[in-house]
């Protein structure tokens, strides 16, 4: 079949060998380490780090306006780059992740070739990386063993990415932690390329980076604690949110934000309710079982190992997160991050983070019902939580994002301080001028 | 040591306003309440200045709040409050039994409730219902704020009014004005609008009752706006608090978080603090300049000033003339042209909320300069309010705009293929191939890009527009402020400000956003080929040189601007009535005695009742406005047209409740189960069950459900839904059911056969938000559609918990019987469908493919746009009713939604057959329709046909779709078809 036909421009085998392959950035350690399993397999790969508002600007150039602000970011991302100069046009590919649920996300890689198409770049192959095999590219195959070394990746990522959310806030040198972190990237990333990913090595690799980041000088001291739920890509990206993880600690908050594996455990765990729920997908039930079963002692020996060193607070386990949102919402709601993301509010609950910034896309539109949609049971069950919506943009400004985080950080430190920041109430009254 | 008095400060700088108080030993002993123009530091400082008086040299504390006010502390070093949480701690203080207060600011709602574990919110990123929405709007009246509230007082009836945000407010007040609504009326709607807005936008299923307290400017001074909220949460007097310091609630919150928390400083060194804490500009966020050089601006200047017209002193003319009126919707043009088509008269300006005096006055002004020597030999008027000023004057023809922009720009630069008019409040372009409109784009009605726009600014910068333009000229550093809609534009020009920028740098800044919106939101365009060689602009907004050039400068290229680039409209109208010889244009004479009065009746000729305007103009000349239909209006209604809309409407009204044997279902009659009414009903009339169907939507059972709506930008067919469980809790049925369905039916033609995931999931945000759900049983089951086996197993382990009797055989024979039903329903709606098609061949009638979801059938959310189709002539077929006339389409994007499969596929029937237009439905909020439209644009356009979209939302107001489809049906006839 011609590339016509398929509809799509093919990823062949000879590009394997000529093309490089521009990765979006989402959530830097991860990719970078998964990005260096890629390249062990022969893939020429590159991640992209660029920022600024012409990312946007670009987006909305080639992008439906009305589509979410994670799809113009990323194709103006893709875009800004390949007209950079930086790159040969006829030597980069592009790759992008496609769940094919049901929300627009999984159209996110045709909007991207539209838009490739009205760039005149319409020549650009654009990998499909999906669980169900939505396309065909022979030039890019992903084995059982390079997944499993991929999920390495992401493990090592969301235990990074926690520890340099526990220590910044305490750290005595500013930016140890996030520096520590990018020697580890790199090392981590080193060791996948030279092959040397047995899991024991992974085990022993855990312990090693949680002793480091415990050496780190820090001084403890008690601050609020801030989570982080939503849609993935404004949830993890800072260029998607503003740095709000900065802005966080800047501050002065402690940030918690739950890890790229629970993503992948949901969407595994939606194909085998699929099964249960509707009897579909019967013939690929075992495989998803297997994964499931994979994923969930991988998460389990990652929580065993931090809980084990003793320092640091380590990731919840799956099946709680799932066990605790049983009530609230059906499970049965997976598009987009779906029941997820109303499980991970309650996971924060539960360990008593209990100031949460959930963040959205601007009319997103799974999170009008598993985001603003339960924040009222949330509350009902939780009647301390602490909980503010954002929505991001590229006509929303900072200024009105900030101003909303403050208002949930005053009430959270209200809350947290022995001093009221406020006069106590029967020591200050007002009286009003007389009219 | 001998104890002081303790001296507080507190600043609030909101949006529009800053206020300061000074609290000394707790008592307030200064309190100043002024606008700041923008002029965020300035007017902090002269505020302190004033306060010095009482201050003296002492020392204070202070602090400061507010949502503009949150830059400059962070600037100067001073500590800030945020407002939300100072005016809870203030009214703990000053009123402990409140239980909710409602804060209305210059941008910001807010909402804080007190029972039960205190909960703050504050409106999102997009929403009006704000002081400046309602200075907006007292703009559009001409009236001042404080006018407004006194005209608001003598209502006698509201009108609806899209109160999500103010952008969709304009876009029915504006009709309202044009067509003559009484301004007492739509004063108090508008405040009425701003209530709905709060409450839907802030209230998230908590209802708010015991005493509330109204705080915040617009509060204070608006006595209307005060009436309508206490109507409309049904507050006794006691329990409705408008205390006399509401103004400056924040204000004093900063004082008293001052006490403890603020720094200590004399006037002085506040002032100095202040006077320090200028921002500094990133270099990141800038524009090159509009004009690289003073010689490339006069070169700028002289290209344009060549495209003049021809003009003649009305006075020195005699002989034949003829008139162009364009009355748009927020200006009216005149034009009066000579026999070789001088410009004789002309005539541009504002409505002032009143076009049809402007009109009569414009008249009689040309009847006496014409005298005896010129006389009027025809009449031609266009715009929003083409209807009205012909009813009124007798004007000779009604021309649609469209053509009337494409008859000017014609005659000014014949091969002009690409036209872009910009007006007060739309964007037009038009694409032309072939001596014909072969493609038209209109702006949304969330594009906010327009000539109002840049005037509302200027304004507020307390500029005059022309004034406006020329300081951007000559900006040297333009600020990016992105492209999107007024609400977000507010703040990026705020934050601008903050960051250092000047009004000039600011106008040059607006510019370049509207040229953006324009290019990459409306017309959607990669680049300057796609639009054209020969591209004219035109609209009022383009005497702006900065948007001139701006435009120019994105483009990459020039372009044409008629030195009458305001009156194109008009020129068109005078131009197109040319051919007349003989005009019925009211009389000099008669003109003398022309009166008009509007008055308000609602019309009984459905159960739509609609809010009629009753033009009179003297005798019995009359012009009605408001109907969605022509029923009512007196007129013998013109033989029906074949309506699949209509058809549909009928059958889902007709279904039989059934027999109640075990006990009673409701429905709501929203989202999905407009689709699959058929098949529920069947199922559980056959079980057994008297059906309950909530019924078709209206206004009032919107409002009925808007208090528990969590997220506001969701789309209107989905807040609807509030409302129908609302009507069925009152109805006492036993059991509602919605189910979750992920997966549709699966009609076997795209990749997969999702809902969306509002339709598909809504049940769940229901169960969650509506506390009185719990008063019935609510099943919403997740269900297999597509297997008759899993879906009987999944039912019955539904049912039997609150109907313990149904068995499983009772449950799979009425799944079976429910399947045929629906099934039938599907073939009577394509069976349908072909007889519409083959009616209109017989009778030489136009076809249109109203192509949108199973719910725009619904007369609230459609808005009766089909009935419009059908009076101007259209059969209406719907999308599931011809879409397998077709053959599937390939596609360019995951064709994963089954309603949406279906538009593809009616999108190639139409391209298929020359007689046959698909305009598309798009409700406000779908995101999926971000991805349907372009698909649907670029299929249509692929086989040369034209592609219309509408977007709906909650607006009433009928004016701008009636455009569009007289534009669709000029453009045709030109064509041929």
């Amino acid at each position: 079949m011609t590339d016509r036909e398929k509809g799509y421009v093919v990823f062949t085998k000879e590009m394997k060998e000529t093309h490089t392959i521009l990765v979006p950035n989402m959530l830097p350690m991860h990719f970078k380490i998964i990005g260096k399993v890629m390249e062990k397999e022969g893939y020429k790969v590159e991640l992209l780090e660029t920022s600024g508002p012409q990312i946007a600007e670009t987006g909305l150039k080639y992008v439906h306006n009305d589509t979410c602000y994670p799809a113009i970011l990323v194709i103006g991302q893709f875009i800004d780059a390949l007209q950079s100069g930086k790159y040969d046009p006829d030597k980069v590919a592009l790759i992008l992740f496609q769940t094919g649920g049901g929300c627009r996300a999984s159209n996110y890689i045709h909007l991207l070739r539209k838009a490739l198409e009205k760039a005149g770049l319409g020549h650009v192959p654009v990998i499909s990386l999906s669980m169900t095999g939505l396309e065909k590219h022979p030039g890019f195959r992903l084995t059982l063993p390079v997944l499993q070394k991929m999920m390495y990746g992401v493990l090592y990522g969301d235990l990074l990415m926690s520890l340099v959310n526990q220590c910044k806030p305490y750290e005595l040198e500013k930016g140890s932690a996030q520096k520590l972190a990018g020697r580890w990237t790199e090392r981590l990333a080193r060791e996948m390329s030279s092959g040397g990913c047995k899991y024991r090595r992974v085990l022993a690799n855990y312990r090693r980076i949680l002793d480091s980041f415990a050496a780190i000088p820090a001084r403890k001291s008690e601050k609020v604690m801030v989570g982080v739920v939503g849609e993935i890509y404004v949830k993890y990206s800072p260029l998607g949110n503003n740095n709000l993880e900065q802005f966080l600690v800047d501050e002065g908050a402690e940030v918690v934000i739950p890890g790229l594996l629970d993503f992948c455990l949901y969407c595994v765990y939606n194909n085998m309710l699929d099964n249960k729920l509707y009897g579909l997908q019967k013939k690929t039930q075992l495989l998803y079982r297997a994964a499931y079963k994979f994923l969930l002692d991988k998460e389990r020996d990652l929580i065993e190992t931090v809980a084990a060193h003793g320092k640091f607070s380590p990731p919840t386990l799956f099946t709680h997160t799932v066990a605790l949102v049983q009530g609230t919402i059906s499970m049965g709601v997976k598009m987009g991050e779906g029941w997820l993301l109303t499980a991970e509010m309650l996971e924060l609950a539960d360990k008593g983070v209990s100031n949460i910034v959930c963040t959205q896309p601007f009319g997103c539109l799974p999170n009008h019902i598993c985001g603003k949609g339960m924040m009222k049971p949330i509350k009902a069950q939780n009647p301390d939580i602490n909980i503010v919506a954002i929505d991001y943009d590229a006509g929303a400004t900072r200024v009105n994002q900030e101003n909303r985080l403050k208002l949930m950080l005053a009430n959270a430190r209200q809350k947290l301080q022995e001093t009221p920041v406020f006069p106590r109430q029967s020591a200050a009254q007002i009286i009003p001028k007389a009219v | 040591m001998k104890e002081q008095s303790r001296l507080s400060l507190g600043i609030d700088i909101g949006s529009t306003t800053a206020k300061v108080v000074v609290v000394e030993d707790r008592k307030i002993i200064f309190e100043k309440y002024q606008r700041h123009f923008s002029q965020v530091r300035q007017k902090t400082l002269e505020l302190l200045k004033e306060a010095a008086a009482q201050v003296g040299d002492r020392t204070f504390t202070a602090a400061v709040s507010g949502s503009a006010g949150l830059g400059l502390a962070q600037n100067a070093g001073v500590p800030f409050v945020q407002e939300v949480f100072a005016t809870a701690e203030v009214v703990k203080r000053l009123q402990p039994d409140a239980s909710a207060v409602i804060e209305l600011g210059g941008e910001d709602a807010k909402i804080i409730f007190f029972d039960g574990g205190i909960d703050e919110r504050m409106n999102g990123s997009c929403a009006g219902g704000t002081g400046a929405f309602i200075d907006q709007m007292a703009m559009l009246l001409d009236v001042t704020a404080d006018e407004l509230d006194a005209l608001s007082l003598q209502s006698t009836r509201l009108y609806p009014i899209a109160s999500r945000c103010g952008v969709f407010a304009k876009t029915d007040v504006q009709p309202l004005l044009n067509q003559g609504a009484k301004h007492a009326d739509v004063a108090a709607s508008i405040y009425q609008a701003v209530v709905n807005q709060t409450i839907a936008g802030l209230a998230q299923g908590r209802r708010i009752t015991g005493k509330v307290l109204f705080l915040g400017g617009p509060l204070y001074y608006c006595k209307g706006l005060r009436i309508r909220f206490q109507e409309t949460l049904k507050l006794p007097d006691e329990n409705a608090v408008f205390p006399e310091y509401g103004r400056f609630a924040v204000a004093m919150g900063a004082a008293l978080y001052a006490e403890s928390s603020g720094g200590v400083y004399t006037i002085e060194a506040l002032t100095e603090k202040l006077e320090n804490s200028a921002g500094t500009r990133s270099e990141a966020n800038l524009l090159p300049p509009l004009f690289a050089s003073e010689a490339e601006y006069e070169g700028f200047r002289a290209r344009h000033a060549a495209a003049g017209v021809a003009a003649q002193e009305l006075a020195d003319y005699t002989g034949r003339a003829w008139l162009g009126i364009d009355c748009g919707s927020t200006t009216t043009k005149v034009v009066l042209l000579s026999e070789d088509k001088k410009l004789l008269y002309t005539y541009y300006s504002s409505n002032r909320g009143d076009p049809v005096e402007i009109v009569r006055e414009q008249l009689e002004k040309i009847y006496r300069q014409c005298g005896d020597r010129v006389t009027i030999c025809g009449s031609a008027v266009t715009g929003y309010g083409e209807e009205l000023i012909k009813a009124a004057f007798g004007v000779d023809r009604g021309v649609v705009e469209t053509i009337a922009h494409y008859t000017a720009a014609k005659y000014f630069c014949p091969q002009v293929d690409f036209i872009l008019d910009i007006g007060g409040q739309d964007i037009k372009c038009f694409k032309i191939k072939n001596g014909a409109i072969d493609s038209i784009m209109l702006n949304e009605a969330c594009s906010s890009g327009c000539g109002s726009f840049i005037e509302t600014f200027a304004r507020s910068m307390g500029c005059g527009v022309a004034e406006f333009a020329e300081k951007g000229l000559h900006s040297t550093a333009p600020v990016n402020l992105g492209s999107r809609c007024t609400v977000f534009m507010n703040s990026s020009v705020k934050q601008s400000q903050k960051d250092g920028a000047t009004v000039e740098d600011i106008s040059a800044g607006l510019s370049v956003s509207v040229v953006k919106n324009a290019i990459y939101k409306v017309i959607r365009a990669g680049s300057a080929s796609e639009l054209g060689e020969h591209v004219v602009v035109q609209g009022g907004t383009f005497y702006n040189d900065a948007v001139l050039r701006a435009f120019e400068m994105e483009l990459g290229k020039d372009v044409i601007r008629p030195a009458i680039a305001g009156l194109m409209g008009a020129y068109g109208a005078a131009l197109y009535a040319m051919d007349l010889r003989e005009s019925k244009l009211i009389s000099q004479k008669a003109l003398q005695n022309f009166v008009h009065t509007a008055k308000a009746a609602t019309c009984q000729g459905c159960t739509n009742h609609c809010r009629l305007t009753v033009n009179s103009f003297g005798g019995s000349k009359k012009f009605i406005s408001g109907n969605q239909c022509q029923k009512g209006l007196g007129q013998a209604a013109a033989k029906e047209l074949p309506n699949l809309y209509a058809w549909k409407r009928d059958t889902l009204g007709a279904l039989e409740s059934g027999a109640e044997v075990r006990g009673v279902i409701g429905l709501p009659l929203a989202l999905g189960m407009y689709e699959l009414l058929p098949l529920w009903h069947a199922f559980f009339t056959r079980l057994g069950f008297r059906v309950e169907v909530s019924g078709f939507s209206s206004r009032r059972i919107y409002e009925k459900g808007q208090f528990s709506i969590p997220s506001d930008t969701a789309c209107y067919p989905a807040k609807i839904m509030h409302g129908h469980m609302e009507l069925l809790l009152e109805k006492n049925v036993d059991a509602i059911f919605y189910p979750c369905l992920t997966y549709n039916v699966d009609e076997r033609e795209g990749d997969n056969h999702y809902n969306c995931p509002v339709v598909a999931y809504y049940s769940e945000l229901l169960h969650g938000n509506m506390d009185d759900l719990e008063q019935t049983y609510f099943l919403y089951p997740f269900l297999n559609i597509n297997n008759k086996r899993e879906l009987s197993k999944e039912l019955f382990a539904c049912l039997t918990p609150v109907f313990p009797d149904i068995g499983k055989k009772d449950v799979r024979k009425a799944v079976d019987y429910a399947f045929s039903a629906y099934e039938a329903h599907m073939l009577a709606v394509r069976k349908h469908g072909e007889q519409a098609v083959a009616w209109a061949r017989r009778h030489g009638k136009r076809i249109m493919i109203l192509a949108g979801r199973p719910y725009h059938i619904d007369p609230e959310i459609g808005h009766g746009i089909d009935k419009l189709a059908s009076s101007l002539g259209f059969v209406v077929v719907s999308e599931d009713s011809v879409c397998h006339l077709a053959d599937p389409v390939p596609v360019h994007v995951l064709n994963q939604w089954t309603y949406h499969a279906r538009l593809y596929r009616a999108a190639r029937y139409a391209c298929e057959h020359p007689d046959v237009q698909l305009v598309q439905l798009v409700s406000f909020g779908c995101g999926v329709d971000a991805i349907t439209t372009d698909e649907v644009r670029r299929i249509l356009e692929d086989a040369g046909k034209l592609y219309t979209q509408i977007k709906i939302d909650e607006i009433t107001n009928l004016g701008a779709v009636k455009i569009r489809l007289r534009s669709l049906i000029g453009a045709l006839e030109e064509k041929g078809v």
